[in-house]
């Protein structure tokens, strides 16, 4: 399990995030949702350590991330996923050799051993075939899939999903959704995804966390959400006509 | 503080050796062609104008190859060519990382625990400091027979006073000297882009501009230092 307990963090004048408290449930889709720059991505930068925070903890399992050494955070960081909102695909690397690539540092697997994993995160993400593709020959999604291969290669216990949806057509955006949510589950891996998309958090969302100006105004699940009251998220929810109406549709069926 | 994350032990050595030989081919073979082409003419030319300017009877018929040879070793193809590869190979260097930082390509490596600075940036560092010794020997050579096939193919001077120059005198701590300015050429030329290009901040204009500094960076630090050795080991 991952918690955050009132994690503060400024850039320069700029107060990002103030004394954000989330616990993340083990096993599910956690979202992080709010409007560009309410902080969602300094949040994950901040639990995998890329950011480092200026108050409060990042617990991993009861264990101060602040407080670990080197050689532990190293260690931690083995049981972590991560996929870029730009997929952060190695540009000099194949596909293969891009999911390859976190077993070839830390793992004692044979290169047989490693083919057959990269072959089956690959079936996966149905990018199978696409070994000897490189980052320019692939389209966002395809790159994107390939970033979620890489984050599964090693089975974390942990996955960051960074703005999965942006600039993917809607039937794309729905696949990779889906891939999550069903990762997360077929493995029991705790998924934090950050997301403004609103097909995702009405698809995939089991445990939401509405960020506004840095701080969490919201917390629960996808049932939760369209019968909010808070005004700040109602306004984030029902910022499109089109998103409201298939909102009312889904709280009518139920 | 960046050299000293660089330095660090890295992951697994037989990865790092792969990569070393990928930079030594990249970097260093990938330069030959250049490297010959500067010091063939930079030869052919400084043998043109020692032998176009010395018109008293009272100089030697040797001087020229002697010139020749001396500026070639000593200066020219240690100095001039670490300024051209500060160009070629640093711009590359800090390209490359800087397109990397920018695209979340380092933070993908260090979420994953890989020591980035040690990934990327020692390979290029071991492979220059091997592979510009070489190179710049290859200069010494191409440089001073481009003086003699002047020599052959001109009327300034005659092969065989070109040779007896550039054989005359000869003291190898000039090669020492020039081979010790290379070593730390090779460190300036792999560091200083690439420490502009790890510390990147912004979109590919930005990386433009990182590219620039390690080129002006490092070719300054290179004059210096050329200073500071040549000061230190033949006064």
């Amino acid at each position: 399990m991952i918690e955050i307990i009132n994690i503060n963090k400024s850039f320069g004048d700029n107060h990002v995030l103030k004394d954000v408290s989330i616990v993340f449930d083990p096993g599910k889709s956690n979202l992080l949702i709010g409007a560009s720059g309410s902080g969602k991505t300094t949040i994950t930068k901040c639990i995998v350590g890329l950011h480092e925070v200026d108050t409060g903890q990042v617990l991993y399992d009861g264990k101060d991330f602040g407080k670990m050494n080197r050689k532990q955070r190293k260690e931690l960081r083995k049981e972590v996923g991560f996929m870029f909102q730009g997929s952060a695909l190695f540009d000099s690397m194949s596909s293969e050799e891009n999911v390859k690539f976190p077993m070839v540092m830390f793992s004692e697997m044979t290169k047989g051993e490693m083919l057959k994993r990269v072959d089956y995160c690959l079936e996966r993400v149905g990018m199978n075939g696409t070994n000897k593709l490189f980052p320019a020959e692939l389209s966002g999604g395809m790159k994107k899939r390939i970033g979620i291969a890489r984050a599964m290669a090693m089975n974390p216990k942990y996955m960051f999903c960074d703005e999965p949806n942006s600039g993917l057509d809607p039937q794309t955006s729905i696949l990779i959704d889906n891939l999550i949510k069903s990762i997360t589950e077929e493995f029991n891996i705790t998924t934090i995804v950050v997301t403004h998309d609103m097909n995702s958090v009405l698809e995939i969302g089991d445990k939401i966390s509405f960020l506004y100006n840095g701080e969490k105004y919201w917390e629960g699940t996808n049932q939760e959400i369209l019968n909010t009251t808070n005004t700040e998220l109602k306004h984030f929810v029902y910022a499109s006509k089109f998103v409201s109406e298939i909102a009312a549709a889904k709280v009518k069926s139920r | 503080m960046l050299l000293g994350k660089v330095f660090s032990k890295p992951e697994k050595a037989s990865i790092y050796w792969n990569l070393v030989f990928d930079e030594i081919y990249i970097l260093g073979i990938g330069s030959l062609g250049i490297v010959s082409i500067i010091s063939l003419f930079m030869g052919a030319v400084i043998t043109i104008q020692t032998a176009a300017n010395i018109d008293s009877s009272w100089i030697p018929a040797y001087t020229v190859g002697y010139t020749t040879r001396e500026a070639v070793i000593k200066e020219f193809s240690s100095t001039i060519i670490a300024l051209i590869l500060a160009g070629k190979v640093g711009s590359n260097i800090a390209s490359k990382i800087g397109s990397m930082r920018v695209t979340e390509q380092i933070d993908a490596l260090e979420i994953m625990g890989v020591n980035a600075p040690t990934y990327l940036i020692l390979p290029k560092i071991i492979a220059m400091v091997f592979i510009l010794p070489f190179l710049v020997i290859i200069s010494m050579f191409l440089g001073v027979f481009a003086g003699y096939l002047v020599s052959m193919y001109s009327s300034l001077l005659d092969p065989a006073d070109y040779i007896v120059g550039i054989t005359y005198a000869f003291e190898p701590f000039s090669v020492v000297y020039a081979l010790i300015k290379t070593l730390l050429f090779a460190f300036i030329i792999s560091s200083v882009p690439a420490y502009h290009g790890y510390y990147t901040k912004g979109g590919a204009l930005e990386v433009g501009r990182s590219s620039t500094a390690g080129v002006v960076y490092s070719s300054v630090a290179i004059l210096l230092i050329n200073y500071v050795i040549t000061q230190l080991l033949l006064i």
